[in-house]
């Protein structure tokens, strides 16, 4: 790959202020930021707006967090101990609205804005006025989201599923305002999800064949399919359910010929894909981070493609899985277990792969390779007990317990999250410019290592034996594993502060070299450290 | 240089994209609040109005702006493939949302009413809806005080198929209109454009007439119980999709007239044109489940 001239960081593609489009027509000033606010409201450029989606999400992380405090607070001992029961439902519903919606997605949003053009050799995103809307509408649709808590009759309160009748026939009024922040959170992924497709299609550099693309790339070209797969259906069922609230329909009230089994059906045809988009990026993240620090190159790069494609594909026939104890016919409740059973076989490549690519390399232990071994090992704790939730007759037993909170926070947790933390660090010094300070860094893999184990692992045992999700009491048996849990969720807490600290300790950090890492691939690191506003004004080439 | 055919052209920063993201959010939330308030005393719809003039407004400036930079030759072939590939996957996402509607549709029709009606592994309704009979068009409601059944259905033959035939042909005059554009007959390219506009709006005059005749004569309305439920969701979904494809026709018509597009030049009216033939497809798929099976 050859370097960057420098040539192409003068000879900009400058262009017309908007609105007089051919008033100035032959100025071509080497145009960085604007200064001030209008910066951030107008920016047109991919490196802004992934910052922004990174602020929103980090903002975000820390309220949904602080709902996830309030229910292990409550839950800390035995009977009703701090808040009302309808609160405590507002704060599971909100807590998995915020964290699916505000934290998973728009953070992969963020990383990807940063780095696709970069690491494709692109100027910008191929949209780029598109893709500041994308951004600006999720703060509004947030606090349309969140403004639902302080309404008369109460915030959301029907967990982030929102089943029907609970969020039809049995919601409070302020449903309808979250009908529409869905809407608009949707809107925002679709244009989102477009522009990706169209960037990576179109606008990657002369002589970088799909298969040679970062394999962050390729996780994000069919997060986005998916997303353009799930999204409008999403768009749909709360669709109906604002019909069936003021229009009179009865897609989800048997006493008019509908089903409410069919809200499952539907949401879940979204559900399902989406799991997926919040943890392919994350598969994208480690597959860059674990050969840098092996200095090896990635182990089986094709067939990590392939196992995510075939991943991505499975993902939308499984969807029944979520609905086992609906009763379903027996049929479908034979292919919705066999079909989730065979989506660990492409994971299993992938894990095997990771491992592989560790294997016999030179490795070193900075925090973005302890983030993505903690993902590989952790994540596939997740995954196997997702296979024991596969298993139909089981699900019987497991169906709505805590089994199922503790298998979906280890793959969301320590999966997504932590992937999302390998990504941070590992890309920090190359988008400011300055190194993180590796102690603290270590520190907060280490308590967050522990904690999120502590936190989660006790939840499989009480759910195993029993414990319902989504109830702010339980019974005395459970006590002693919820309180270790509670003080691991308080621990888990507490240390993400150590990632603000990081960050605002950036700048004081050591000057990051242009390759930042030993020897790290790709297009990014051929550029300066922070890369300037306009990366790749001309193409480079890449070597065949 | 500015519109050096080499460089991706990367627009300056804009003031659209975020005055159009608060005129989204003013929409969904002026939206919720006229529904919540509707069956109070005053319904309060005038934050929905701000909302949608809003939005209106940007989007003129916003394409305004677009049509205007690629007069200024701004947007080399690059930019114009983004253009086009974006629209192509925005129709995906519409297809997609269709299908969410035709799933519901297949759904009630092959499984849930069969099972309300005592059919197939799932006993039990009998006890809470004794004497329901599963049929389809569903005439007579699990609970008929609360869900009053429709007297008729509207049957295939008659406006529909009349429909049909409209938006088939508008489907053909619009693919007219493109190849007399393509051939540099401007002329012509604008009345076919004009015949394919006049067949889309008298499309929407029969189907408004259609909901008129089910409301006021058949009894079908979106309270009817599941059938009136999925056949307005359904028909006007789509009706709501051909208007939107009508003021896209409107629009690329009057640029037609104002001397826009170019025999190679002319994403607009292919964008347009793209649309049209897909709330086409979506039509013809409708005639068929929800109208004569």
């Amino acid at each position: 790959m050859t370097q960057q001239t420098a040539a192409a960081s003068t000879a900009t593609a400058g262009a017309p202020a908007q609105g007089g489009a051919a008033a100035h027509h032959d100025d071509h000033h080497d145009h960085g930021p604007a200064k001030g606010l209008t910066r951030w409201l107008y920016t047109t450029n991919h490196k802004d707006i992934g910052t922004l989606y990174l602020l929103l999400t980090l903002v975000l992380f820390f309220i949904g967090g602080l709902f996830a405090m309030v229910i292990r607070a409550e839950l800390f001992t035995p009977g009703l101990q701090f808040v009302e029961p309808n609160f405590f439902n507002q704060m599971t519903t909100l807590h998995g609205l915020v964290m699916v919606f505000g934290v998973a997605m728009p953070g992969f949003v963020g990383m990807a804005n940063w780095q696709i053009p970069m690491m494709i050799g692109a100027p910008d995103m191929a949209l780029p006025r598109l893709n500041n809307l994308s951004f600006w509408i999720l703060p509004f649709a947030f606090l349309l989201l969140l403004s639902t808590t302080f309404m008369e009759g109460g915030g959301v309160n029907f967990g982030w599923t929102f089943y029907a009748p609970l969020s039809t026939t049995y919601a409070p009024d302020s449903v309808t305002f979250f009908i529409f922040a869905i809407h608009i959170m949707g809107a925002s992924s679709i244009m989102g999800s477009i522009n990706i497709i169209v960037t990576i299609l179109n606008m990657r550099a002369p002589g970088m064949t799909l298969m040679k693309m970062p394999l962050f790339v390729w996780s994000w070209l069919i997060t986005a399919y998916l997303l353009l797969l799930a999204m409008p259906v999403l768009a749909a069922v709360v669709t109906m359910m604002l019909m069936d609230i003021h229009f009179g329909t009865s897609f989800f009230n048997a006493a008019g010929g509908g089903d409410p089994v069919l809200f499952q059906h539907v949401f879940w045809f979204f559900g399902h894909p989406e799991v997926y988009i919040l943890i392919l990026p994350a598969f994208g993240i480690i597959s860059e981070v674990l050969p840098t620090f092996s200095r090896k190159p990635l182990f089986g790069y094709a067939s990590m493609v392939y196992a995510m494609a075939s991943i991505a594909i499975l993902s939308v026939l499984v969807w029944a899985h979520h609905m086992f104890t609906v009763g379903m016919p027996l049929a479908g409740e034979l292919f919705f277990m066999l079909a989730t059973m065979v989506i660990a076989v492409p994971t299993g490549v992938k894990i095997f792969n990771w491992v592989a690519t560790m294997f016999k390399g030179s490795l070193t232990f900075e925090t973005p390779m302890l983030f993505s071994i903690a993902f590989v090992v952790l994540f596939t704790c997740g995954g196997l007990s997702g296979l024991m939730l596969a298993i139909a007759p089981a699900d019987f037993q497991y169906h709505d317990t805590y089994f199922v909170v503790a298998h979906f926070h280890y793959v969301l947790v320590p999966g997504v999250i932590f992937g999302m933390y390998a990504g941070a660090y590992y890309w920090l010094p190359k988008w400011f410019g300055f190194m993180y300070d590796e102690t603290l860094g270590k520190l907060h893999f280490w308590l967050s290592f522990v904690s999120v184990n502590v936190l989660f692992f006790p939840q499989h045992f009480v759910g195993l034996a029993g414990m319902p999700r989504r109830i702010p009491d339980y019974a005395l048996q459970f006590a002693d594993y919820n309180m270790i849990s509670s003080l691991g969720a308080f621990a888990f807490g507490l240390s993400q502060v150590i990632f603000l600290v990081v960050l605002m300790k950036l700048k004081s950090g050591a000057k990051a070299t242009d390759k930042v890492w030993d020897e790290p691939q790709g297009l990014e690191w051929t550029l300066p450290s922070p890369p300037p506003y306009h990366s790749f004004t001309t193409p480079p080439k890449v070597e065949q | 240089m500015a519109n050096n055919p080499e460089h991706y052209y990367v627009p300056e920063k804009s003031r659209m994209p975020v005055l159009m993201a608060l005129a989204m959010a003013t929409t969904g939330a002026g939206a919720a609040l006229y529904l919540n308030t509707l069956g109070s005393e005053d319904p309060s719809a005038w934050l929905l109005i701000l909302g949608v003039l809003g939005i209106i407004f940007v989007m003129v400036s916003w394409f305004n702006v677009v049509i205007q930079e690629n007069h200024a030759e701004l947007a080399n072939a690059q930019v114009k493939q983004s253009f086009v590939m974006g629209m192509a996957w925005f129709i995906f996402s519409e297809v997609m949302f269709f299908f969410a509607f035709f799933f519901a549709l297949f759904y009630i029709r092959l499984f849930s009413v069969d099972w309300l009606g005592n059919e197939g592994s799932k006993p039990g309704h009998d006890l809470l809806w004794p004497g329901f009979v599963s049929e389809w068009p569903l005439m007579q409601n699990p609970d008929p005080e609360a869900f009053p059944g429709p007297a008729e259905t509207i049957p295939w033959y008659g406006i529909p198929t009349v429909n049909t035939l409209l938006l088939l042909s508008s489907s053909w005059t619009i693919h007219v209109a493109h190849q007399k554009l393509m051939e540099d007959k401007r002329k012509d390219f604008q009345n076919w454009m004009a015949l394919t506009l006049g067949l889309g709006v008298i499309f929407l005059i029969l189907q408004g007439y259609e909901y008129v005749h089910a409301y006021t004569d058949l009894g079908l309305t979106l309270k009817s119980g599941i059938y009136g439920t999925t056949f307005f969701l359904l028909t006007g979904f789509h009706g709501l999709h051909v208007t939107i494809g009508a003021i896209m026709l409107t629009i690329v018509l009057l640029r037609g007239y104002a001397g826009h597009f170019t025999p190679t030049d002319h994403f607009g009216l292919q964008a347009a044109s793209w649309y049209w033939h897909f709330v086409d497809v979506v039509w013809l798929f409708l005639y068929l489940v929800v109208y004569i099976l």
